[in-house]
């Protein structure tokens, strides 16, 4: 391993020179962790996950990482997460699909206990029936619990998401934990171009006293005393103290927009901000999308997209501007639920405008011709449907 | 730092509030404590919300007096009657999800030997049976198969006191509680068996009917772990509320259960054993 100097955040993933490789999801995920001064890593298997976890073990066994273990399930390592971040550590785990619904109680209580670190979210079908192919229905679960969410178009976005995951997660005015998700085997298994900042630099260890709640060390005075503890009682105190958390943790959760917009540009990309069709999309999803929108404009239609890159928060005063006079809103995802289609409906104030779909799922590819039955439905164009013989 | 962040900055002992300021003056913070003192100093857990005559309640004041370095020691409980008294204690205290200490454990643990590699701070879970053999047995057999250096008490009722009286797995066989209508199907866990088994380098089966005993079983388990690997100590803590046991009676049924299947047993690996034997040794000297 190269001796790795500390730089600022904001040189290693905005200002250092970067060099063009073409490696996969999963190796995406371990060079972002090799730059991020990862202290601990807590691993439990699952496909399309595993590989990333295998990676980053490599890293730990050549001294990127101070500790790695394989924990006994899900539960437990994110158990042992939310442990390792209370003791002060910088801590990155990652689980697909049927794992993280296992991890979840785990996972929904690290806002409330103000854990900040990073988690990646490799999507696979939730069972039965059993698959372990890409469908992204998991994310729905944790759009409501206080997480930042962050959905990967490619490895690229891996890359950068999940680096920058680290200090947006560590700010003091944010403190909580960052999903990274990105679809298993369509970004994890695949290889794509990465620019990747040189290895030799890696980002400033954590610093637990730089919190709002500070760390379980016994470093710190005043010893913690707990008299009272008032939130495990039913009374109006208890009921109010509750309250008040859940309203910080959202409020921290909107004071992470401007981290996101500085550490990556923003909250969405925008594609053809004149259009009058528009793609709404998160994730792989968004990649069909560009797709959709770059045959379009071969075929001379205006159509533009908007690729969600943030969930939580969500850009909602963003969409609201780009879509004010856009005339269809295509909404094209990887699961049968369409939480995105929702999620953009209830933040235009026309949401009639609209269209469910097209939608893939149990881990089925969305092709850009099914975008593309969309786009000529919003502009009128009646196509014949070919038939191949 | 340890004991540096327990002390009152100058100047503000007369802006502290008094049970603070009582707790560093005439409390256990720096001190070696005799349990038998209890009552002559300002204890780390006063009062708590627990039924009146709990010996859960009792146990857990012992435990405290117990501490071998309370100023760098960190708690964790669970879902289930001991938290309300553990989350009132002057020392830090982690509450997560039902089951998960041992797991939560084993991630702090480890933080803090990354950032601390030279500093003793001890880590240790007091849940009940139902969080430690239950719900969170995966998790505690597997911090103990994976030798993570902390101290799992559990203070056993033998049912689910905190949710009101239902079956655990600690249950004795046979006896009628709440969603065991008929009556329990399977025997008591063997968990002292079990700890050992699955690498625990010290293991102790206790009622409390000895203070002096529990206090130097506790501080054993806590010194074992910081150098070799899990503790567990099994301690009986009847529920005078589901088993209807009059408060009167409550050390009675204690000594019973004592001579029948909770008999005092301790045991540990050679190499615990000749480390405690040293510092008990030095401590006698120091004493003499
Ligand atoms: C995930 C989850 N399941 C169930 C519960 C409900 N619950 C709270 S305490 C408890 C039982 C506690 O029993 P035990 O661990 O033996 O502790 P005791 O109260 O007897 O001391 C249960 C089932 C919970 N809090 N969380
Ligand atoms: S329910 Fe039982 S164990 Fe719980 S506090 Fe009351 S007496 Fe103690
Ligand atoms: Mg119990």
């Amino acid at each position: 391993m190269p001796e790795q100097k500390v730089v600022e955040p904001e040189h290693l993933l905005l200002e250092a020179p970067r060099e063009r490789k073409f490696i996969t999801g999963s190796q995406a995920f371990a060079e972002a962790v090799k730059r991020a001064n990862v202290d601990i890593a807590i691993a439990y298997p699952i496909t399309p996950q595993s590989e990333t976890m295998h990676l980053v073990g490599d890293l730990y066994a050549q001294g990127y990482l101070k500790d790695y273990y394989r924990a006994e399930e899900e539960y437990g390592a994110m158990s042992a997460i939310a442990g390792a971040v209370r003791g002060g550590v910088r801590a990155f785990t990652a689980t697909s699909g049927p794992g993280l619904l296992r991890g979840l109680e785990a996972i929904v209580s690290w806002p409330g206990h103000r854990i900040p670190a990073v988690l990646g979210v490799m999507t696979r079908v939730v069972n039965a029936p059993l698959s372990i192919q890409p469908d992204n229905v998991e994310l729905a679960y944790l759009l409501h619990s206080g997480l930042i969410v962050l959905h990967a178009e490619n490895q690229q976005d891996v890359f950068d998401f999940t680096l920058a995951g680290f200090p947006i997660s560590e700010k003091v005015d944010v403190y909580l934990p960052v999903v990274v998700a990105t679809e298993g085997f369509f970004v994890t298994h695949a290889k794509g171009y990465v620019e990747l900042p040189p290895e030799d630099m890696k980002l400033p260890p954590r610093d637990p006293y730089k919190a709002p709640v500070p760390p379980t060390d016994c470093e710190i005075p005043p010893a913690r005393i707990q008299r009272d503890a008032p939130v495990q009682k039913s009374n109006f105190m208890s009921y109010l103290i509750h309250a008040v958390w859940q309203q910080e943790i959202w409020a921290a959760n909107e004071r992470s927009r401007k981290w996101i917009k500085h550490f990556l540009g923003g909250l969405v990309e925008v594609v053809n901000p004149d259009a009058e069709v528009f793609i709404v999309a998160s994730g792989c999803a968004a990649a069909q999308g560009r797709e959709a929108q770059r045959y379009a404009e071969l075929e001379g239609l205006n159509v533009g997209l908007v690729k969600v890159k943030s969930l939580r928060p969500f850009p909602t005063q963003e969409l609201r501007d780009t879509l004010k006079n856009a005339k269809a809103v295509i909404v094209p995802e990887h699961n049968i639920v369409g939480w995105l289609a929702k999620e953009v409906k209830a933040a235009i104030p026309n949401s009639g405008i609209v269209v469910d779909g097209p939608r893939v799922y149990g881990g089925m590819t969305l092709p850009v011709e099914l975008i593309m039955e969309e786009i000529y439905k919003a502009f009128g164009i009646k196509k014949e449907k070919k038939t191949l013989v | 730092m340890g004991l540096e962040y327990v002390k009152i900055s100058p100047g503000f002992e007369k802006y502290m509030p008094r049970d603070y300021v009582d707790l560093v003056e005439f409390g256990q913070f720096g001190k070696e404590i005799d349990v038998m003192q209890m009552g002559q100093f300002k204890e780390l857990v006063e009062e708590h919300p627990m039924c009146a005559g709990c010996y859960m309640a009792y146990f857990i004041r012992v435990f405290y007096t117990a501490l071998p370095k309370p100023e760098d020691t960190i708690v964790l409980g669970t879902a289930g009657c001991a938290r309300l008294a553990l989350s009132q204690a002057a020392v830090p205290f982690i509450y997560g999800n039902y089951g998960d200490t041992n797991a939560v454990a084993s991630g702090l643990k480890r933080a803090l030997s990354i950032r601390f590699p030279d500093k003793e701070k001890d880590v240790v879970v007091i849940a009940g049976d139902g969080g430690l053999m239950d719900i969170g047995f995966g998790m505690t057999m597997h911090s103990w198969f994976r030798r993570e250096k902390f101290t799992t008490i559990m203070v056993d009722n033998e049912v689910y006191g905190n949710t009101g009286g239902q079956e655990s797995g600690m249950s004795p066989k046979g006896i009628q509680l709440k969603m065991a209508p008929t009556g329990k199907k399977f025997d008591k866990i063997n968990a002292v068996e079990l700890a050992q088994t699955a690498g625990c380098v010290y293991v102790a089966r206790i009622s409390p009917t000895n203070p002096k005993r529990i206090a130097k079983v506790i501080r054993r388990a806590i010194l074992a772990a910081r150098k070799f690997g899990p503790t567990f100590i099994h301690a009986y803590t009847s529920c005078n509320i589901e088993y209807s046991i009059p408060t009167r009676e409550v050390l009675a049924d204690a000594r019973q259960r004592e001579k029948k299947d909770f008999k005092f047993y301790e045991w540990m690996t050679d190499e615990v054993k000749e480390y405690l034997n040293e510092i008990e040794k030095k401590a006698k000297e120091v004493k003499s």
